[in-house]
C-alpha cells in the first residue's frame, strides 16, 4: 500500500470508529428516552405497565378542574369520551389549559390510579389540536369536529 | 381590486422565474452569451414583483381589508398598527410569502455582488435560485394564496394576531431566521453550479466563502433570537426546548458551520471538495425539513401552523425534486472531485475534519431524534415522544470535545504540525485553564461543583488560547498595535466567532446547573425567598391596553435587606379571541436574571406564580451576538473585494477581445 493510501485508510477508519461509537450512544440515549404516548382508553385497559413514564392526552372533561386553595395542586379529569382518568398536577398550568380543551399530560400513574403529571401541556393556538389528542379521540370514536372552535382548518 | 393585483404580481413573477429556471441554465450549457446575460434582469424582476405582492398585503392588513381571507384569520381592527404589519407573517400563507421574497432579496444580492464570478457560473447559480422560487411560488399559488377572498359575504372584524405573537420579538425573529435559513439555498445553488459545470476546483469554494459566511451569520442571530423571545414570552423560564421545530434550524446551523470551516479547507488546500458540497445539500435540506416540519403540522410543537395534508405533500414533493435531484447529480460528478491527500495526522486538515464529523454527528442525532416520532408512528401506528433529556445525552459531551479542539484549530498548520509545538504552546493554557476552572467558582460560589469547573475551565482554555494565539501573531512586528491591525479580517472574525462560542458554552453550563425556580402561592403582603433574593408581593391593579384588558401586579425585590428592583408581571385576556396569557416580569442582568411568572387568582387575594433566579442566561445570546458579528467580519474581508476588483478586470478584458464566449475562462 502506497504510503498516502495508508493516511487515507487510516482517516476512515477513524472516522468509522467514531460514527459507530456515536451511533451506540444515539440508540442508547434514544432507548432511554423514548414516551409512549396513551389514550385515557388504553390506560383504562391496563395497557401501561407499573411505573412507566408515558404521556396521556384528551380533553378536559367539564366541571372537574378542582384547585386547591392554598397550594398549588390541582386535579382533574381527561377524557376520550369513553374512558376518564384523573390527572393530578402542582405547578402553574398552562395559559390555554382549560375545560373542554385537548391536552397533553407528561407523567406516571400511582398506586391509587391518579395520574401524577410532572407537566401539562395546551396548544397555544387554539384552533389547532394536537394531533396526540386528535388520534386519541378517532381511537375512541368520539367526533372532533365539535371540539375544534373555529372548525377544522 | 387591489389584492387581485398582489395575486397577479405573484403570477407574473412565476412567470418570470420560470425563465429563470431555464433560459440561463440552457444558455451556460450552449455557450450563448444572451440567455446568460438574462439571468440578472431576470432575478430583478422576480424580486420587484414579489416586493410588489408582500406589499400589497401588509396593505390589506394596515387597512383592514378582511375580505381577504389570511387577514381575516389573522387581524382585528383593534390591532395596534405595528402587529398589522407584522401579522403578514403571523400564518402560513403570509409567512411563506415573507420566505420566498426572501430568497428573491439573496438572489437580487447574487445578481449585484457576483461581479467577479464568471457570467457562466453566475447564470447557473441564479438558475437554481430561479428553479427554487418558481417552486416555492407555484406551492403558494396551488395550496396557499395569501390573496384569497371571503366571497360573498365578509367579516366584519378579524379573528385577531395569536397573542402570543403580539411582541417585539415576532417583530425581528421570523424575518431573520427566514434571511439566514435561506441564505443556505444561496450556498446550495453555488453548490450546483460548480456540479453543473462540472469544475470542481478551488474557485467556487472561494466565491462561496462570503455568502455562507453571511447566511450562517443571519441564521445564528435567527435561532438567538427566537430562543431568547421564547424565554421572556413563554413563560417556562427555559431557552431551549427541543421542540421539533426549532430543532430544524439547530440541524442547518449545525451542518452550516461544519460547512464554513470545510469550505475553508476546500478554498485553500483543495481537500475535502465532495464533503463540501454534500454539505451544502445537507444544510439545504435542513432548512427545507424544517418548514416541512412547521407547515405539514405532522408533528406536535408549539409553533405549528394551522395544517393541511397538501401542503406537506407539495413541500415533501419540492424537498425530494431538489434534495433527490442534487444528490444524483452529485453522485455523477463525484469522481470528478479528486482531493489531493497531502496532510498529516497532526494539521489543520485533521482538525477540521474533526470539527466536521462532530458537527455531523450531532447534527445527525438532532435529526434522528426529530424525525424517530413520526417514523415510529408510521411503522407501528403507536405514537411517541422523545424527551429532552435523549437531546442533552448527545449534545452535552459533544459540544465539550468540540470546545476543547476549538482552541487547538487556530495553533495548527496546514499539512503539518509538531505535537512538540502544540503542547509547548497549549501546555501551559491547558494547566492555568484547569487551575481557574477550581479555583474560580471556590472562591465566588465556596463549593466545589462540577458543571461550574467544566464551563470556567473550557471557557478560559478558549480564551487563554486566543489571546496566546494574538501575542504570537503580533509578535514580530514594531508595535503592537500595528501587528493588530495587520491581521486580517478574516482572522479576528474567526476568534470573534470562537469566543462567542466559549461565552455561550459558560452560560449555557451555569444556567443548567445554577438556575432555580419556586412556585407559591402568596397574598399581597406576604413574601418568598429564593437564593440571595426576597420577592416581596405588593398586590395588583386591573390595566386597559389596546386589544386586552387584564391584572398587573407589583413585587419589590430585596437582596441583604437592599430593593434592587421592582417587576410588574401581568396576566392578560386578550379580547378578540378571550385568549388567557402571561406577560413575564425580567429583571435582567449581566450576571443573573430574575423572573416572575403570575399564574392565576386563588381564593381571596393570594395569586399562584413562579419565580426564577436564572444566572448567566444572558451569556447564551451574548454569545451568539459574538458569533453572528464573527461571520460577518469574516464575509467583509478584504481578500474577497480585492478579488472581485481583479476579477471584474480580467472580466472585462475577455469580454472585450471576445464579446461572445469570453467567460469561459475566468475561472479562477
Amino acid at each position: 500500500m502506497k504510503p498516502h493510501r495508508r493516511k487515507k485508510l487510516g482517516i476512515i477508519l477513524f472516522i468509522a470508529a467514531g460514527l459507530s461509537v456515536a451511533v451506540g450512544f444515539t440508540a442508547f440515549a434514544l432507548k432511554q428516552n423514548i414516551n409512549m404516548f396513551y389514550t385515557p382508553t388504553q390506560v383504562a385497559e391496563g395497557e401501561v405497565g407499573a411505573g412507566q413514564h408515558f404521556r396521556i392526552g384528551g380533553m378536559v372533561k367539564t366541571g372537574t378542574v378542582l384547585g386547591a386553595t392554598d397550594s398549588l395542586k390541582v386535579k382533574f379529569v381527561t377524557t376520550d369520551f369513553v374512558s376518564d382518568v384523573p390527572i393530578q398536577y402542582e405547578g402553574i398550568l398552562p395559559d390555554l389549559f382549560r375545560e373542554g380543551q385537548g391536552i397533553v399530560a407528561e407523567g406516571e400513574m400511582d398506586a391509587a390510579g391518579v395520574f401524577q403529571a410532572s407537566r401539562v401541556l395546551a396548544k397555544h393556538d387554539e384552533n389547532f389540536m394536537s394531533p396526540e389528542v386528535k388520534a386519541a379521540l378517532d381511537a375512541a370514536g368520539a367526533s372532533t369536529d365539535n371540539y375544534m372552535p373555529g372548525g377544522a382548518n | 381590486m387591489i389584492p387581485e393585483v398582489g395575486a397577479f404580481s405573484l403570477i407574473l413573477a412565476l412567470c418570470l422565474s420560470m425563465m429563470l429556471a431555464t433560459l440561463p441554465i440552457i444558455g451556460a450549457y450552449q455557450n450563448n452569451f444572451l440567455w446568460m446575460s438574462m439571468a440578472r434582469p431576470l432575478s430583478a424582476g422576480v424580486f420587484v414583483f414579489l416586493a410588489i405582492s408582500i406589499a400589497i398585503l401588509a396593505y390589506a392588513f394596515v387597512t383592514d381589508d378582511f375580505s381577504v381571507q389570511f387577514v381575516a384569520q389573522h387581524s382585528n381592527s383593534l390591532l395596534p398598527d405595528r402587529y398589522k404589519f407584522t401579522a403578514v407573517w403571523g400564518g402560513h400563507e403570509g409567512s411563506f410569502l415573507l420566505w420566498t421574497f426572501m430568497l428573491a432579496g439573496w438572489m437580487l444580492a447574487v445578481a449585484i455582488f457576483s461581479k467577479s464570478m464568471p457570467l457562466e457560473f453566475v447564470a447557473r447559480v441564479l438558475g437554481v435560485l430561479g428553479f427554487l422560487i418558481t417552486g416555492y411560488i407555484l406551492f403558494m399559488l396551488a395550496t396557499s394564496n395569501p390573496f384569497d377572498r371571503i366571497v360573498p359575504l365578509p367579516p366584519i372584524d378579524g379573528a385577531d394576531l395569536n397573542s402570543a405573537l403580539q411582541d417585539f420579538g415576532f417583530i425581528i425573529h421570523p424575518p431573520t431566521l427566514y434571511m439566514g435559513y435561506v441564505g443556505f439555498s444561496v450556498v446550495f445553488a453555488f453548490a450546483m453550479a460548480a456540479l453543473l459545470s462540472g469544475k470542481m476546483d478551488a474557485a467556487w469554494a472561494r466565491w462561496c466563502r462570503p455568502w455562507a459566511n453571511t447566511a450562517w451569520a443571519i441564521l445564528t442571530l435567527g435561532i438567538a433570537l427566537g430562543s431568547w423571545w421564547a424565554y421572556y414570552e413563554l413563560g417556562w423560564g427555559g431557552w431551549w426546548a427541543w421542540d421539533p421545530v426549532e430543532n430544524p434550524p439547530l440541524i442547518t446551523w449545525l451542518f452550516g458551520t461544519a460547512l464554513i470551516h470545510s469550505l475553508a479547507a476546500t478554498e485553500k488546500r483543495g481537500v475535502f471538495k465532495a464533503w463540501t458540497v454534500l454539505l451544502a445539500i445537507l444544510a439545504f435540506a435542513g432548512s427545507l425539513l424544517g418548514t416541512f416540519i412547521t407547515r405539514s403540522g405532522l408533528l406536535t410543537s408549539v409553533h405549528a401552523f394551522a395544517s393541511d395534508p397538501d401542503r406537506g405533500f407539495f413541500i415533501l414533493a419540492i424537498l425530494g425534486i431538489t434534495v433527490g435531484g442534487a444528490l444524483l447529480l452529485f453522485a455523477f460528478r463525484a469522481p470528478l472531485m479528486k482531493s489531493e491527500f497531502g496532510f498529516d495526522l497532526v494539521s489543520r486538515e485533521i482538525l477540521l475534519l474533526s470539527n466536521n464529523v462532530i458537527l455531523v454527528v450531532a447534527a445527525a442525532s438532532v435529526f434522528l431524534g426529530t424525525l424517530f416520532p413520526m417514523v415510529y408512528q408510521a411503522i407501528t401506528d403507536d405514537l411517541i415522544s422523545i424527551g429532552p433529556p435523549y437531546f442533552n445525552a448527545i449534545f452535552i459531551p459533544l459540544m465539550a470535545l468540540l470546545a476543547l479542539l476549538l482552541s487547538i484549530g487556530p495553533y495548527t498548520r496546514w499539512k503539518r504540525t509538531s505535537t512538540t509545538y502544540l503542547m509547548q504552546q497549549l501546555g501551559k493554557i491547558a494547566l492555568a485553564a484547569l487551575t481557574l476552572g477550581v479555583v474560580l467558582p471556590l472562591l465566588v460560589t465556596r463549593q466545589i461543583s462540577l458543571p461550574a469547573t467544566m464551563a470556567v475551565a473550557i471557557g478560559s482554555w478558549i480564551m487563554l488560547a486566543m489571546l496566546q494565539d494574538l501575542m504570537n501573531k503580533t509578535a514580530n512586528k514594531a508595535t503592537r498595535l500595528k501587528g493588530l491591525r495587520a491581521l486580517s479580517f478574516s482572522y479576528y472574525g474567526m476568534q470573534m466567532a470562537h469566543m462567542g462560542m466559549a461565552i455561550m458554552l459558560i452560560g449555557v453550563a451555569l444556567t443548567s446547573s445554577f438556575s432555580s425556580e419556586r412556585s407559591v402561592l402568596l397574598s399581597p403582603g406576604q413574601d418568598v425567598g429564593l437564593g440571595n433574593y426576597v420577592f416581596q408581593f405588593e398586590g395588583t391593579a386591573s390595566v386597559n391596553g389596546p386589544n386586552y384588558v387584564g391584572e398587573q401586579a407589583t413585587f419589590t425585590v430585596l437582596e441583604q435587606g437592599q430593593e434592587i428592583a421592582i417587576l410588574h408581571p401581568e396576566r392578560r385576556i386578550y379580547l378578540a379571541t378571550n385568549t388567557p396569557s402571561t406577560e413575564m416580569a425580567i429583571d435582567a442582568g449581566f450576571l443573573r436574571d430574575l423572573f416572575i411568572t403570575l399564574g392565576e387568582q386563588k381564593e381571596g387575594d393570594s395569586w399562584s406564580m413562579t419565580i426564577y433566579v436564572k444566572p448567566f442566561v444572558r451569556w447564551i445570546w451574548l454569545g451568539a451576538i459574538f458569533m453572528t458579528f464573527g461571520g460577518i467580519l469574516a464575509a467583509a474581508d478584504k481578500r474577497y473585494r480585492r478579488l472581485r476588483r481583479k476579477q471584474t478586470e480580467s472580466n472585462r478584458d475577455s469580454e472585450k477581445s471576445n464579446p461572445i464566449g469570453g467567460e469561459l475562462q475566468a475561472g479562477s
